[in-house]
């Protein structure tokens, strides 16, 4: 199917798609820590629209409740958390070091096409939007698994396990229309204490190691040393 | 019906209870008789299953049947017994220090909160919910495993939390496949995420969407049953956190996990009508099972110990309902019960002998059966019994499961076998010198409330001789239910 077959709604999604991918190419090399989670909060913020916009589309009023949900939550209250923390924290100078830049990119990149190859049962059955929408979401959570498996900063690492859930959440709507309203409450309510966990997450390890980089937790082992 | 309410709602009044009153001396009292509270409603619960079939709530969001029903029941006893020990055994950390009223107030709420989400991953028919619930578990434990401080714990709690939660994930995107590929089923409506419509339309639904889904659900609750390579986790949440915390993850969340990925592997085989489903859960559960007896030979901490003890075991599991045959499912349903009931029985014993030597090093815990000879013979019955030896209810579980085995795929019997012999060997070279060697100078008998252990090991051994004809009743309509036929 070509591009220009498509109506404008079904392009514009596509177009908020491939933002959404960019914005995780943007957080695997960004190093500072503040910019992490502002690009963090634009992700969201681009999710809330792309809800928003199927909501209008399709006519899912239910959708407009969730839109508003990932807007707040994902969009502000997550990313401004998250920014205060590391303020608060004296983190705002501090830099995340990339190792290999270019590895890891082509790494993303890879993922990009095996989440297109994963995809392609889905083809037989749905129009070229899902098809691409269930990739990039599939992208967005192997993204995401590579951000958090490439940086040694637990505020990094949290970005990472945010933006995974984003592209979950990312999947449900444009593949899905959505998950049945019960099931989206829940996992907001989740993703909401996970966010305040992880707050005392930062804490707490900052108080047993002096540092918020994870290769210092490194006292346990499978077996004895 | 209204006992499932009831039984929700018990947990969740438990929580606001203990965020009030946590902290005080009657805290435990209050945390045991809310359990034994639903331990009572899952028992009217249960007699209304066997007597009156599988029932569905009025919104569809709650259903029973003879598979959830008796791990429910289980699950309401581990969580009586293990809150039993947990009254004297935080009292006793209060005692000496090691938290404070907060943290204390912290512990009995979480304990309830995460006796909830048990709850309620057992009793939703809901796919969506069942995730929110497993997630809620994550959730209610992490702080728990933390509790203490220490550097190794946050350590451990962190990579619990990052693990389970990355892992979890997975089985989101699952449940979304899943709800796709119900969403092109056009009689599903409104139901397309209810377990029970699902399993009814299973054969409608497209096959390679529903192959992908439940690869991603395996994975995902895969975590959370502690399977190779997804295990990590495990032994550092279990060796950290406090010990009756350990015995509700070990001899609770392990099964609820593995019950998730048994519904899901219900409606793989009605869409795909292949073995896919089955076999993936074999290999990963015969990976388990093999790494993990290696891993026993070389720890150093107790608790690490039997936590590795449990991947093992939660491995088998897995493979046995890979194998799918009614024996195997009837000799895996089995073998859940018997090894919760030992598996948190060692965990209590281990707590207390813990306390006693003051460590969790292996090397440092000696002579428990001369200090103080209940906790030693307790340590050393509950392990003899999840070596598997007869007479107790692991071996008859294994070894039914051995014979089902057999029968489909014999020449996997002697990889089991092998495992089998490996974890009896590095259990016992461990266990022989803590129990029989020579006691330590100044060390004393400790308050110890032993009674749960006893109760478990009796009903484990009772289990072995006979099984009472209830159970196996439910077992067998269980077993209908997931393999569809009986075990003959």
């Amino acid at each position: 199917m070509a591009i220009e077959g498509l109506n404008y709604y079904q392009q514009a999604v596509l177009l908020l798609a491939a933002l959404i991918a960019l914005t995780s190419f943007l957080m695997l090399g960004q190093s500072r820590l503040l910019r992490l989670v502002g690009i963090f909060g634009v992700q969201g913020v681009l999710l809330a629209a792309t809800t928003a916009m199927v909501a209008n589309a399709l006519d899912f009023p239910h959708l407009y409740i969730s839109a508003l949900l990932t807007l707040a939550l994902k969009g502000l209250l997550i990313p401004v958390m998250l920014h205060r923390l590391v303020v608060r924290m004296g983190l705002h100078r501090e830099m995340d070091t990339v190792q290999h830049p270019a590895l890891v990119m082509m790494g993303g990149t890879s993922l990009m096409v095996f989440s297109y190859y994963v995809s392609l049962p889905v083809v037989k059955l749905s129009s070229l939007v899902t098809v691409n929408t269930i990739a990039v979401s599939l992208a967005v959570v192997l993204l995401g698994m590579l951000l958090m498996i490439t940086r040694r900063h637990a505020v990094a690492q949290v970005v990472g396990f945010m933006s995974i859930e984003n592209g979950l959440f990312f999947a449900a709507v444009a593949s899905t229309q959505g998950m049945p309203m019960v099931v989206e409450l829940g996992i907001a309510f989740d993703v909401l204490v996970a966010a305040v966990i992880f707050g005392v997450f930062f804490f707490q390890i900052r108080s047993s190691i002096d540092s918020l980089n994870v290769d210092r937790l490194n006292r346990l082992s499978e077996v004895d040393r | 019906m209204i006992a499932v309410y009831v039984l929700l709602l018990i947990p969740l009044a438990g929580m606001v209870i203990l965020a009030l009153r946590g902290h005080g001396p009657r805290a435990g009292r209050i945390n045991t008789q809310l359990n034994g509270l639903t331990l009572a409603c899952t028992i009217v619960l249960a007699v209304d299953v066997l007597l009156h079939g599988p029932l569905l709530s009025s919104g569809k969001l709650l259903y029973i049947d003879s598979f959830n029903v008796y791990l429910v029941a289980l699950t309401a006893f581990v969580g009586l017994t293990t809150s039993i020990f947990s009254g004297s055994y935080m009292q006793h950390e209060r005692e000496i220090g090691r938290i404070g009223p907060n943290r204390l107030r912290l512990y009995h709420t979480m304990y309830q909160g995460f006796m909830l989400a048990m709850y309620l991953v057992l009793t939703t028919n809901n796919m969506g919910v069942l995730w929110v619930a497993m997630e809620g578990a994550t959730l209610a434990t992490v702080l728990l495993v933390s509790l203490y401080r220490t550097p190794e714990s946050v350590e451990a709690a962190w990579k619990y939390f990052i693990l389970c939660g990355v892992g979890i994930a997975q089985a989101l995107f699952g449940t979304v496949l899943l709800y796709f590929a119900a969403g092109q089923v056009h009689a599903l409506g409104d139901d397309a995420l209810l377990w029970t419509a699902l399993h009814e339309h299973a054969a409608d639904l497209n096959p390679g969407i529903v192959s992908l889904a439940f690869v991603f659900l395996l994975v995902g609750y895969g975590t959370k049953i502690g399977l190779v390579p997804l295990h990590n986790w495990l032994p550092d949440a279990h060796s950290e956190g406090p010990t009756p915390m350990s015995a509700i993850l070990s001899g609770l969340l392990l099964n609820d996990a593995l019950y998730a990925v048994v519904r899901c592997k219900m409606l793989a085989d009605g869409s795909l009508g292949t073995h896919l489903a089955g076999y993936l859960m074999m290999g990963f559960g015969l990976l388990s099972f093999l790494v993990a007896v290696l891993f026993l030979h070389r720890q150093t901490d107790i608790k690490r110990l039997f936590s590795y003890s449990s991947i093992e075991h939660m491995g088998l599991m897995t493979f046995a309902f890979g194998v799918g045959s009614p024996w195997a499912t009837f000799a895996a349903l089995f073998h859940m019960t018997t090894h919760s009931l030992t598996k948190s029985a060692i965990f209590v014993t281990v707590g207390h002998a813990a306390q006693l030597a003051g460590t969790q090093r292996m090397e440092k815990i000696r002579g428990l059966i001369l200090t103080q000879p209940v906790i030693g013979w307790g340590l050393l019955i509950g392990t003899v019994a999840i070596a598997g030896f007869p007479p107790f209810g692991v071996f008859a579980s294994e070894f039914l499961l051995l014979i089902a085995t057999m029968r489909d795929y014999p020449w996997l019997t002697p990889l089991l076998l092998l495992g089998v012999g490996i974890a009896f060997a590095g259990l016992f070279r461990h266990l022989q010198p803590m129990v029989f060697g020579d006691v330590p100078e100044g060390q004393t008998p400790i308050p110890a409330n032993l009674w749960p252990v006893m109760l478990h090991l009796a009903l484990v051994l009772w289990l072995g001789l006979s099984l009472p004809g209830f159970l196996g009743d439910w077992f067998n309509q269980a077993t209908q239910l997931i393999s569809g036929s009986m075990a003959q």
